[in-house]
């Protein structure tokens, strides 16, 4: 990947948590290692985009490529409905794992580029939660353009000092598909391994 | 923690792995003798003259899954191997420490030591179990004498230095070795080390062990993205996986000795299991591979607790945290690399 280019994806890992995207873009750490590969071919097979088409008069594209030059962010939409001209994205959720903050970031993301891609203005989009089965509009006013822009300077600080940061340690952990691979509490308590590594060369028997 | 995934074990001669839609099926004389679903399986490890269709291949290769040919006798031959992917970051960090004395040092003195020290738990736990006084004795004796290379170790500035308490320690440990042998000490005596060929059964079947763990090393390193040939402790050399050669040291005593112990203890293996051939190289038969194959692969599915990481896990899955822990500390995230150990 470029470094100069951003996915969308990131910006939503960023916001959970900085080391996560880190991982996953500049360590290139799989999110699927080879245990959870059949985890992931389940997820592709019912990830396949439909045909796109028209549905009640709307016309709807699925799985559609998105950029944004200015920014340097490339992604792919879920779901795009056309209302008339004006384009109107809607990512579908699976979970209720990130906040709602990550989400409306992406998908102001999202806006950002059928923007530039169309010409037209996107005031609009929304969130499909799979569980709830339930739409939540998200309005993209200047604050969440503004956070969008701030969150893209700070990935590309990151990648481009290719640094990773320390793990935040907390309840995000436990839902976090990469905590074998950044092990964060081995990690940020570094007081344990001053221990162990002391120990290392004693003799203790039990 | 995820779930560990099987190692498709194929120890039948002559037998045909195909790929079959998401099913590897293995044929022998034309009759499906085992169907898995590949997704259930982390890898293949063939011995000896097995026959493997081209997109059995493919797949196992595509998906990052292992496949090694070993000979009949467990030795390396060849791997199949799909496209190199992961993390050029950490292969540069990795080759980077390597012309870095100091992590040189710290990272071959602490395997070093995590193998002393299971080493001398595996002595310890023999001393547990017997009721010979004499017995007793001499295990106690290696253990203090394993607990003086612990301390002498600590103080080693150079990797000759390291290698020299390494190999010391290796000599005294496996000098009272036969002392944890119970059952058919005449047939299992261990004449010294002897790996190429090996000359006596007990050597045979450490030296098996061996090399079944020592697959899984690769894999573990290979899995986080490390490179398998470039080592700390163990000299560079063409075709030589100096890394999961070090990494694999913490894991000889309490994974492959005491194993091989335990089958020989518990008369799982008898002196009929081995073959000998002229001039006097031993070899495990048919049979024994078939057994020690199957324990293996049973121990690795037993759990233990991770006394650093504080998680109960699959004793297959050490190597992989091990090697994931030793990434970390190459990456700077770790100040040291701490080596499993055995309680
Ligand atoms: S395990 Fe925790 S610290 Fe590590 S990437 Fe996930 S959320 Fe961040």
């Amino acid at each position: 990947m470029d470094e100069a280019t951003i996915p969308i994806s990131a910006l939503n890992q960023y916001t959970y948590c900085s080391r996560r995207c880190a991982l996953i873009h500049v360590e290139q750490t799989f999110e699927e290692n080879i245990y959870t590969m059949r985890g992931r071919d389940l997820h592709e097979r019912t990830d396949t985009p439909e045909e796109s088409g028209w549905e009640d008069g709307i016309r709807i594209e699925r799985a559609l490529p998105l950029w944004n030059n200015r920014l340097g962010l490339i992604g792919k939409a879920d779901v795009v409905e056309f209302h008339g001209e004006t384009p109107y994205p809607v990512e579908y959720k699976h979970g209720r794992l990130h906040k709602y903050e990550n989400d409306d970031l992406q998908l102001c993301a999202q806006a950002l580029c059928l923007e530039e891609m169309t010409g037209q203005p996107v005031p609009r989009g929304a969130i499909f939660h799979h569980s709830s089965r339930s739409r939540r509009e998200v309005a993209f006013d200047h604050e969440l353009h503004n956070l969008v822009e701030i969150t893209i300077k700070a990935i590309r600080g990151m990648f481009s000092s290719k640094t990773i940061p320390p793990p935040v340690n907390d309840a995000r952990c436990r839902n976090c598909s990469l905590q074998e691979a950044c092990m964060p509490s081995a990690i940020a308590e570094q007081k344990r391994t001053r221990l162990l590594h002391e120990n290392l060369f004693r003799v203790i028997d039990p | 923690m995820h779930q560990l995934l099987n190692t498709l074990y194929i120890t039948t001669e002559g037998a045909y792995l195909h790929l079959d839609h998401d099913t590897l099926k293995v044929e022998v004389e034309k009759e499906t003798k085992l169907q898995v679903p590949i997704h259930h399986l982390g890898g293949v490890v063939c011995f000896g003259n097995v026959m493997v269709s081209p997109f059995a291949m493919h797949r196992c290769a595509e998906d990052g899954r292992f496949m090694v040919l070993l000979d009949r006798n467990g030795r390396f031959k060849a791997r199949v191997e799909g496209p190199v992917s992961g993390n050029v970051l950490l292969r540069k960090a990795q080759h980077e420490a390597m012309t870095n004395n100091q992590i040189t040092i710290s990272i071959a003195k602490n395997i070093v030591a995590g193998k002393i020290q299971n080493t001398r738990q595996v002595i310890l736990r023999g001393a547990r179990d017997t009721d010979d006084q004499q017995d007793v004795l001499t295990l106690k004796a290696t253990a203090e004498s394993l607990g003086g290379a612990l301390s002498r170790l600590s103080n080693c500035e150079d990797l000759d230095q390291i290698r020299g308490v390494e190999g010391e320690s290796a000599r005294t440990y496996f000098g009272s070795f036969d002392k944890l042998v119970r059952e058919d000490r005449e047939s299992f005596k261990l004449n010294g080390r002897t790996r190429r060929p090996p000359l006596d059964r007990m050597n045979a079947l450490i030296s098996f062990i061996y090399a079944l763990l020592m697959n899984d090393c690769v894999a573990a390193a290979e899995g986080v993205g490390l490179d398998p040939q470039m080592g700390f402790l163990h000299a560079l050399r063409p075709g030589r996986a100096a890394l999961a050669l070090d990494l694999m040291e913490e894991f000889r005593s309490i994974l492959a000795d005491r194993l091989a112990l335990t089958l020989v203890n518990r008369r799982q293996i008898n002196k009929n299991c081995f073959i000998e051939r002229p001039g006097g190289a031993i070899h495990l038969n048919d049979e024994g591979r078939k057994e020690v194959v199957i324990a293996y692969q049973k121990r690795k599915q037993e759990e233990i607790l991770h006394p650093f990481l504080e998680q109960k896990m699959p004793i297959g899955l050490i190597p992989h945290v091990q090697a994931r822990l030793l990434a970390r500390t190459l990456r700077g995230d770790m100040e040291e690399y701490i080596p499993f150990l055995y309680r």
